[in-house]
């Protein structure tokens, strides 16, 4: 009997893989931010549409604009560049002007992301780069947030600025929550601050909905576990630490945790696996870091919010959390290392 | 995979590592069968690591079943027996499994012959002293059935001033699809018990401890009731976890003991065998039988009918496929040994070797053809190291041809588990780019020599 022989591949063990690819794990952050983005949506109408659009066109265009022809199509497969413009507009105040959204998403691609070498060489996370860049250049629009009960169909007049103009806008800002508790000392209820119905970026306001798809990720197997653990503790920690000194002035720990950037930050962007320290002793150290530079910068900063700048300083200190938490190689003595 | 459970860190296993689905079910309840004798037979000289074997027949000569054919080169080699009575076709060059050339023996099978091995008598071993039985192991051609194919007498060789306390047999089979080791524990604990009390007496090991995953309760049941009350043997079950059967892994398992870097399992008083090997010693010193046939699994979805077969040495692949019924036409890989550590087969022409624990057939669904990506330093390769090595930083300082860096890093350290490629997200041929400087390493190192 002849037997026909298929033609066989040569492929190197291990012929097994898990299953998670870098595309999917891609997508499960997306996934995991929909209901944020769609709450952002509901307490913000058509405003967030204008400006999370506007951010993930500057993020994306920008991306195909300087990766080279070869590699458009894998670069753009892998989903990187469109989740940090999701993740930029979220960040965003609703009244921002649509062009300064876009030049956010620009910036947050090129200096954050391409300038480095693309997809998993860059030092800082790349869509707080891009709200760095914004905050600085513009820190009035930055700053002027809208209160969420308008009409889904009603436009914040300032989202269609011309670009290079701000129309300064009055009579409509409201503070957030963690402005009125700096600079009036009046305390938001956590129900609020829990469904999203306070004034903030477009998808910080929601404590709920952001530690949903916080789960998911979890059980999803993208997320590691004690980046946003590490960091939620220190706060929880530190801030009822602060507040036996002086429980008027000090916010309270849930309130600390609900409040803010910080749910969202800690969730989806210190959790970014490029810029987050590889050992799991250097997560620990750089949760902790984020943790206290947060409570730090709220408390005792010229400004209401800190989790940006907290992340990204502890970003800049990744290559050196891991360079000094490797562990110790099996069969080898502690030191051997250096 | 990411270790989700905290308080696993405590638990008496191996840390990190990686948790492949076991894939055993085609085959674990599947008694072990003979492959009826073919025609033609080709015997490698070099089917173990170290020197090869130097022939001791010539064309055309007739040989029995059982009778040496080599001799060993050097003291890492061993003897090699012809696996069928019949006639000597060719010492020359044949191509090995890799699609490499190799010197060969091939052997036509006499079709009028009973297949009766030409085997002695048992041989006492207990009035042997250590020196006769290393060389008797040697003489049987016995090796490291797990895998590695390491002359099994070398590692019974124990230098002056050094003792072995404890035999630990390896009954872990910790890759994917494999069964062959399960069903031999199930259905041959005698022979494992006999070979492990041997080789026990003649190393002075106070005891014989035989480790064996969960995932084989049966084979954990069946060895027990065989231990007599008071025999110095014990079995402790293991984790199910990749890579549990790697030497050192399953002796920090079950001493929790590190053996230090670039040092041997006789330096923390153990010797470690697989149980394939113990049987083999046994069958050698009970009725004679040199090593000249294995057990292999025959697994995966490319294959028609899955087995786990006694194996004449240099059987063709084709012809062990063709006895479980063929390739199904969409095979597209076909590989010797585990998946995780095991090798391409080039030509199904390849003969079986000694370290050819099974044969897997996959077809599209598991045949790998993913896109790679960049690193996202997501840190899963250095989560699952059993070694608590940098994978990742091992692959960029390879592809940016930085060797000497690699080596300061402990790469030689790596022993190529796979766990890291198993982990990572982004398909990068970690365990490829680790081997290549491992290799540019080696060249250097030689060509200053």
């Amino acid at each position: 009997m002849k037997q026909r022989d298929p033609e066989l591949l040569l492929q190197h063990a291990p012929f097994l893989r898990q299953g998670m690819t870098t595309p999917t794990a891609m997508g499960d952050v997306l996934i995991a931010l929909t209901p944020a983005t769609l709450a952002g949506l509901w307490y913000f109408g058509i405003s967030a549409v204008l400006v999370i659009g506007a951010s993930i066109a500057g993020a994306v265009l920008t991306e195909i604009a300087f990766i080279g022809t070869e590699r458009r199509g894998e670069s753009l497969l892998d989903g990187s560049g469109l989740l940090t413009g999701l993740l930029l507009g979220l960040t965003l105040p609703p009244g921002l002007p649509m062009w300064m959204a876009f030049l956010g998403g620009v910036i947050a691609l090129g200096l954050g992301k391409v300038i480095w070498g693309g997809l998993g060489n860059n030092l800082f996370n790349p869509a707080l780069v891009g709200r760095a860049f914004l905050l600085a250049t513009f820190p009035i629009a930055m700053t002027t947030w809208t209160t969420p009960d308008e009409a889904f169909w009603t436009f914040r007049a300032t989202n269609f600025d011309i670009p290079f103009t701000y129309t300064e806008v009055d009579g409509i800002t409201a503070a957030t929550p963690l402005g009125l508790m700096k600079f009036e000392q009046q305390v938001m209820p956590l129900s609020n601050l829990f469904m999203g119905s306070t004034s903030g970026s477009l998808g910080e306001t929601s404590g709920l909905l952001l530690i949903l798809g916080g789960i998911y990720l979890y059980i999803r197997r993208d997320l590691d576990w004690r980046v946003p653990v590490s960091i939620l503790l220190t706060v929880l920690v530190f801030s009822a630490t602060l507040g036996l000194f002086d429980s008027e002035r000090f916010p309270t720990p849930l309130f600390s945790v609900f409040s803010g950037g910080l749910l969202l930050g800690a969730i989806y962007m210190a959790t970014d696996p490029v810029t987050s320290p590889t050992t799991p002793t250097g997560t620990w150290i750089f949760g902790i870091g984020i943790g206290l530079l947060v409570v730090l910068i709220r408390v005792f900063g010229g400004m209401p919010e800190g989790v940006m700048y907290a992340i990204l300083l502890m970003n800049a200190a990744t290559p050196l959390i891991d360079r000094f938490t490797q562990p110790r190689v099996f069969g080898h003595m502690r030191g051997d290392n250096d | 995979m990411i270790n989700l459970n905290p308080l696993s860190l405590f638990s008496g296993s191996f840390r990190h590592g990686v948790h492949p689905e076991h894939l055993k079910a085609q085959t674990q309840d599947l008694p072990i069968q003979r492959v009826p004798f073919g025609s033609n037979y080709v015997m490698p000289l070099g089917q173990h690591i170290g020197v090869p074997c130097k022939p001791m027949v010539k064309k055309g000569q007739r040989v029995r079943r059982g009778e040496q054919i080599a001799s060993a080169g050097g003291f890492v080699s061993i003897a090699l027996h012809s696996p069928v009575t019949g006639v000597v076709k060719e010492v020359g060059e044949f191509r090995t499994f890799d699609g490499n050339f190799s010197q060969a023996i091939e052997i036509e099978a006499d079709a009028f012959a009973t297949q009766e091995p030409n085997i002695g008598p048992a041989i006492d071993w207990e009035s042997m002293n250590i020196e006769q039985f290393i060389q008797a192991v040697q003489g049987a051609g016995i090796v490291g059935l797990g895998g590695a194919t390491f002359p099994a007498h070398v590692k019974f060789s124990i230098p002056e001033g050094q003792r072995i306390r404890y035999l630990l047999i390896n009954g872990a089979e910790c890759e994917p699809y494999l069964t062959n080791d399960h069903r031999l524990m199930l259905e041959r604990p005698d022979a494992l018990l006999m070979g492990a009390e041997i080789v026990r007496q003649k190393l002075g090991a106070e005891e014989t401890v035989i480790g064996v995953e969960l995932n084989k309760p049966e084979a954990i049941e069946a060895i027990k009731a065989r231990i007599q009350p008071g025999d110095p043997v014990r079995v402790v079950s293991l984790e199910a976890k990749y890579p549990q059967g790697a030497e050192k892994m399953i002796i920090k398992t079950i001493f929790d003991r590190e053996v230090p870097a670039g040092q041997l399992p006789r330096d923390v008083e153990v010797n470690v065998n697989n149980v394939s090997t113990i049987v083999a010693i046994a069958d050698y010193f009970d009725h004679g039988m040199p090593l000249i046939e294995r057990i292999v699994t025959v697994s995966g979805p490319g294959v028609g009918y899955p087995a786990n077969l006694i194996v004449p040495l240099g059987t063709p692949v084709r012809e062990v496929l063709k006895f479980c019924g063929g390739l199904k036409d969409e095979t597209m890989e076909v590989i010797m040994g585990g998946p995780m550590m095991g090798r391409p087969i080039a030509s199904l022409d390849a003969p079986v070797v000694k370290g050819c624990s099974g044969i897997l057939a996959f077809t599209e669904g598991q045949t790998l053809k993913r896109k790679e990506f960049p690193c996202i330093r997501c840190g899963r390769c250095v989560e699952a190291c059993p070694y608590f090595l940098n994978p990742a930083r091992f692959a960029r300082l390879s592809r940016a041809r930085m060797f000497e860096e690699m080596k300061d890093y402990f790469v030689f350290d790596c022993v190529e588990c796979g766990c890291c490629t198993f982990a990572c997200p982004s398909a990068i041929p970690i365990v490829q780019l680790i081997r290549t400087g491992k290799d540019q390493l080696r060249n250097t190192q030689a060509s200053a020599k």
